[in-house]
């Protein structure tokens, strides 16, 4: 059996036996729904409800209804794009790269943040796909046989290489997430009473035993999609900022962008975990799963990656000047002393600043800190994308053109609609799947059970 | 008659401790149902290394090769695309800019063809019905499934054998 630390923190608190853990994620589906989720799913279906109604504007009246102009011809459906891309990246970080590095403190964050990955994912392919405004042709991005001449897609366009990337990466995270997910399904399968019930999660559970040999590929399985996922989350998002990178924009043009978007992604990535976690933890009475020691891992994967991105801005910012070259040194001057600097200091303020204060052990281990934090990052991240899309192309080569972008009540709807089609998907996960990895949890309580480990050290 | 033992043990380390004993009186374990991979019992009871990675790495290799197939002939042989004043003139200059979907084709395959080799192999389909002899099994209870049919000694034998191990429940049934 494998041993830990005496020092090492326990990762599950109190005296839990294997049919505790079993209870505390099964007992939440089998009993009723609890008031609080009610109001909540209400409240976001409502607004996704508005969302969806944003949308169907938008297709039936075409995309002169948001705010774009003919100098700021991408804004809030591209930054809403990347900022929803980049919070899908925590997820199969935390599945895929913390399995390779035997990270178990993942064990219990993992199926949530994987669940926030594919609905994150979700809202970011609405806006490419809404963006394109006739819809209903977007197989037209897939290099189909046609009838118009040998037309196929163009393979050397960044472009295309987003819609490869961001479809394998949907689907291999969703796979990787119902494979975790069956043997779990069993167990609610074997748990719940009502025959409906019973049917749908045997249905779901595809039937699984918990044979040894089905345990033995299990985990090779797991292992391998987590090997071959890993440099899939890299290459996800270094493809998205190859979208602006290999444009001729000032401000776009830099090779510093696959690094700095990746550490940017799962910057935001971790800080939606944190908000939606903090709050799930308290309401599914999870906290001896998702402790204090939990939330700081993931304060301090905050710090590094929010300190790669600081990095990242004042090196772009050198550059600028460095390069000699006018055009590149003017966009990157406008961005912080222009009509934007507003958005510029916000995101400096919440993406910079903000995550520096977790280097305090007491801000880092307080959760009330924690939630306010993850918010102010998730805001800054969005300001990050607004900043790089709309100061670079608000003021282009022809002086004549300048302009500014003003969002429409339809930006502003549809990009509210998405959070809230967002939360309701993850409040339905909440409700019915199993929020937790109920057979990795249990390899481990022996481990880093707090009581077990107590009764060691005696 | 042949018959099935199903023993049921609380604990894994109990598991262990008997599939090794058993295994050690030259019992052969037909098979353990438990609620979460249970390591190092795999040698014991005489399961092999399952080779999806080979399998993985083959569909990946695949999709590699459709995938540079497929970018030679749409964008070299079929119709070389003049942009930017940049064509495409063989596949050799224009590779650097097929790595990225090469790549993610790559991925593609190799996930979702190891991961469909993996429920066709375990069996795990949409609505199979569940094969575990206790329903415990998947909460915190452990079975080692027994059968005479593969094994040298005689029920009773066996009977005995299992019944000196720690466990918990033992049920008999007729094959």
């Amino acid at each position: 059996m494998q041993r830990e630390a005496a020092i090492r923190e326990p990762l599950i608190l109190g005296h839990k036996t294997y049919k505790d853990i079993t209870d505390d994620v099964v007992g939440p589906i089998m009993g009723p729904a609890p008031l609080g989720w009610k109001i909540m799913i209400t409240i976001s279906s409502l607004i996704a409800v508005y969302g969806v109604g944003c949308i169907l504007y938008l297709l039936g009246t075409g995309i002169g209804t948001w705010g774009l102009n003919k100098t700021v011809d991408w804004a809030w459906d591209i930054t809403n794009f990347v900022w929803w891309v980049g919070i899908g990246h925590a997820g199969t970080l935390i599945s895929a790269v913390l399995l390779l590095f035997r990270q178990k403190w993942r064990m219990a964050i993992n199926r949530s943040a994987e669940a926030m990955t594919i609905f994150a994912v979700i809202m970011a392919a609405v806006f490419p796909g809404i963006h394109m405004g006739r819809i209903w042709v977007s197989y037209w991005v897939l290099p189909l046989p046609n009838q118009f001449g040998s037309l196929w897609v163009n393979f050397n366009s960044p472009l295309l290489w987003d819609v490869f990337a961001i479809s394998t990466y949907f689907s291999v995270s969703l796979v990787f997430w119902y494979i975790g997910l069956i043997p779990d399904f069993a167990t609610i399968r074997d748990r719940v009473t009502g025959p409906i019930q019973k049917k749908i999660y045997g249905v779901l559970a595809f039937g699984w035993s918990g044979r040894a040999k089905h345990w033995n590929r299990f985990e090779e399985v797991s292992l391998v999609l987590a090997g071959i996922a890993t440099p899939l989350v890299f290459s996800v998002h270094s493809i998205v900022s190859m979208d602006f990178a290999t444009s001729v924009i000032p401000g776009w043009h830099t090779t510093i962008f696959p690094p700095y978007f990746v550490s940017g992604a799962v910057f935001s990535g971790f800080a939606m975990v944190q908000t939606l976690l903090l709050i799930m933890r308290k309401g599914m009475n999870l906290e001896n799963y998702i402790h204090v020691k939990h939330v700081e891992y993931m304060n301090i994967v905050i710090i590094v990656t929010g300190s790669i991105v600081g990095v990242a801005y004042l090196t772009e910012l050198f550059i600028s000047w460095y390069s000699g070259v006018e055009y590149e040194s003017y966009a990157f001057i406008n961005r912080f002393s222009g009509p934007y600097s507003w958005a510029y200091w916000m995101m400096m303020s919440c993406n910079v600043i903000s995550p520096q204060l977790f280097w305090f052990k007491k801000i880092r281990r307080s959760l009330v800190a924690t939630f306010a934090l993850s918010i102010v990052v998730n805001i800054g991240m969005w300001f990050e994308r607004y900043v790089i899309i709309v100061t670079s192309l608000h003021r282009d080569y022809l002086p004549s053109s300048w302009g500014e972008f003003h969002a429409t009540s339809i930006d502003i709807g549809i990009f509210i609609g998405t959070i809230g089609i967002f939360l309701t998907l993850f409040l339905a996960f909440a409700r019915f799947f199993p929020v937790l990895a109920l057979n990795e949890l249990k390899t481990i309580l022996k481990s880093s059970g707090e009581s077990y480990k107590n009764e060691q050290a005696k | 008659m042949s018959k099935i033992f199903h023993v049921m043990y609380d604990d894994d380390a109990k598991v262990m401790a008997a599939a090794s004993e058993l295994v050690g009186q030259g019992v052969r374990v037909k098979d353990v149902f438990s609620p979460f991979p249970i390591h190092g019992i795999d040698p014991i009871i005489g399961i092999k290394r399952t080779r999806l990675a080979i399998c993985s790495f083959m569909y990946a290799m695949t999709g590699t090769s459709l995938a540079i197939l497929g970018m030679w002939y749409f964008m070299i042989q079929d119709w070389p695309m003049n942009i930017g004043g940049k064509p495409s003139f063989s596949l050799l200059e224009n590779i650097t800019a097929f790595i990225p979907v090469t790549f993610e084709f790559s991925v593609l395959c190799g996930a979702h063809g190891m991961a469909i080799t993996y429920l066709l192999r375990n069996g795990t389909l949409p609505g199979m019905p569940a094969s575990n002899p206790d329903p415990r099994t998947t909460d915190d209870k452990f079975v080692v499934e027994i059968s005479t049919d593969n094994n040298s000694m005689s029920a009773d034998e066996l009977e005995a054998a299992i019944r000196k191990t720690d466990l918990l429940e033992i049920s008999i049934k007729d094959a």
